[in-house]
């Protein structure tokens, strides 16, 4: 059983629908106990990410997804759900996530290529770099949809794919049962899906 | 590098497809759901719904539409159509919308698009602006092209985007429907002049049109189509291929 972690943040609805639709069952819930009883665990997010922290904290989840991970549980992080997994984020000042990654998040203006539309939306391709299960059966340069306006940095040994905007970008990191995906697998298409489907698998 | 999208875009009325469609293939050419799936596997990039019911009873038509649509589609879905107030906003999001397109509803209240950005995030409110020329000047058209707001385009949608609009969607009413090409002058007024994504409508006849609009407009980020889609004449896939040939970045790959 793959839980979703709800904790106000964001759409969770394609996400439950992707799973249905590769086979997952998944639970949707913000209840500890739920996610403690969870095989694997998605930590979804949009939004800014001080709020985001807020809200993992103010539902008692923050040490909740620490501990799971920690002890081993298979935990993907999307997107501001991904961000949250390194040590910290200059995100309007700066912020503690869960420092499940070493690493932090910052912003991309001033650290790309000048004159490039900031966020970086849409379609972009994978070249892949430290080997990741989720990739599994999906070819370099398949590509993914992105919406951000900061990436991690400072975190190349654990970089599984990067993305090129102006700029290197990290795409995904995995540290042994901790992923992360700044993209959305549940808006990229069949490609999405089957990183979805790995992720069950881990 | 990021790729130019292309958009196929959707009328629904009543739970169907208004505009004509052609299809072989598809069981049930006016079937909003069907349709989408069959343009999410022709490679797709993105799917534009709009909602031009004017009944209560057609709008809960299409909010189950919407929830049976994103089930089954897993690239980015953007509804329009009738978005009015933030509950309008949450009722498409909670039916699986990723961004809500705005057009009317922000001209009749300018604090909306500031609101919804607060709320849901600058990536999730698309300003979408029909345009026509009054006397050389590019206007604001609002209620479907019905009523001149007086509104010069330029200005109203860089004042939109600094209220937190992430995207834009640029109609031109001069173009619309006389699948001629886009509009490049209006597309280069506006794609210059602001910094998020600008996604062109309106006059798309021929594969060509898609190929000249992004090597005029390096800025422009999204092509919409819907006639020239709906009637089968030519696939997603088929604009995409001459976009590469013209070395044009897209996403080929539709499943791995």
């Amino acid at each position: 059983m793959v839980g979703i972690i709800d904790y106000g943040v964001g759409n969770l609805f394609s996400l439950r629908s992707s799973f249905a639709c590769v086979g997952e069952a998944c639970v949707v819930s913000g209840d500890p106990a739920v996610i403690r009883r969870a095989d694997r665990l998605i930590l979804p997010g949009v939004g800014a990410f001080e709020d985001a922290a807020k809200k993992l904290r103010d539902t008692g989840l923050f040490e909740v997804v620490r501990e799971e991970a920690l002890a081993g549980k298979p935990l993907m992080g999307i997107c501001l759900g991904m961000q949250l997994l390194f040590e910290r984020s200059f995100e309007y000042g700066e912020h503690l996530g869960l420092g499940l990654i070493p690493g932090e998040v910052v912003p991309m203006a001033g650290r790309i290529e000048p004159g490039l539309k900031i966020p970086h939306i849409g379609w972009n391709a994978l070249a892949f770099q430290n080997p990741s299960g989720i990739y599994d059966g999906i070819p370099e340069g398949a590509h993914v949809y992105f919406v951000h306006s900061y990436f991690a940095d400072g975190c190349a040994e654990h970089t599984t794919a990067v993305t090129e905007y102006g700029g290197t970008l990290t795409a995904s990191v995995q540290r042994g049962n901790v992923v992360g995906c700044q993209f959305h697998p549940e808006k990229s298409g069949g490609v999405g899906l089957r990183i979805l489907k790995n992720f069950a698998k881990l | 590098m990021i790729t130019k999208r292309i958009i196929p875009c959707l009328d629904v009325r009543d739970g169907r497809v208004v505009k004509g469609v052609n299809f072989q293939g598809l069981r049930d050419v006016s079937s909003p759901v069907e349709l989408a799936g069959y343009y999410s596997d022709a490679g797709a990039d993105e799917l534009v719904f709009y909602d031009i019911t004017a009944s209560a009873e057609g709008r809960r038509l299409f909010t189950d539409i919407l929830t049976q649509t994103a089930s089954r589609v897993f690239i980015p879905l953007t509804v329009g159509g009738g978005i009015n107030t933030l509950e309008d906003f949450d009722r498409v999001l909670k039916c699986g919308a990723d961004k809500v397109s705005v057009n009317s509803g922000a001209i009749r209240d300018p604090g909306l698009i500031g609101r919804a950005a607060r709320r849901y995030g600058d990536q999730c409110v698309v300003i979408s602006a029909d345009v026509k020329r009054v006397n050389g000047v590019f206007t604001v058209f609002a209620r479907g092209g019905r009523d001149n707001t007086g509104l010069e385009a330029v200005e109203w949608i860089r004042r939109c985007v600094g209220e937190g609009a992430g995207e834009v969607v640029l109609n031109s009413m001069d173009t619309d429907g006389v699948r001629g090409g886009f509009d490049l002058e209006m597309l280069k007024a506006v794609s210059e002049s602001v910094s998020v994504p600008v996604i062109a409508s309106g006059g798309a006849g021929k594969i060509l049109d898609f190929v000249t609009l992004f090597k005029t407009l390096p800025r422009v980020d999204a092509g919409l189509a819907a006639s020239i889609l709906h009637f089968g004449e030519v696939t997603v896939t088929d604009i995409k291929k001459a976009l590469r040939d013209e070395g044009i970045n897209v996403r080929l790959s539709g499943k791995p």
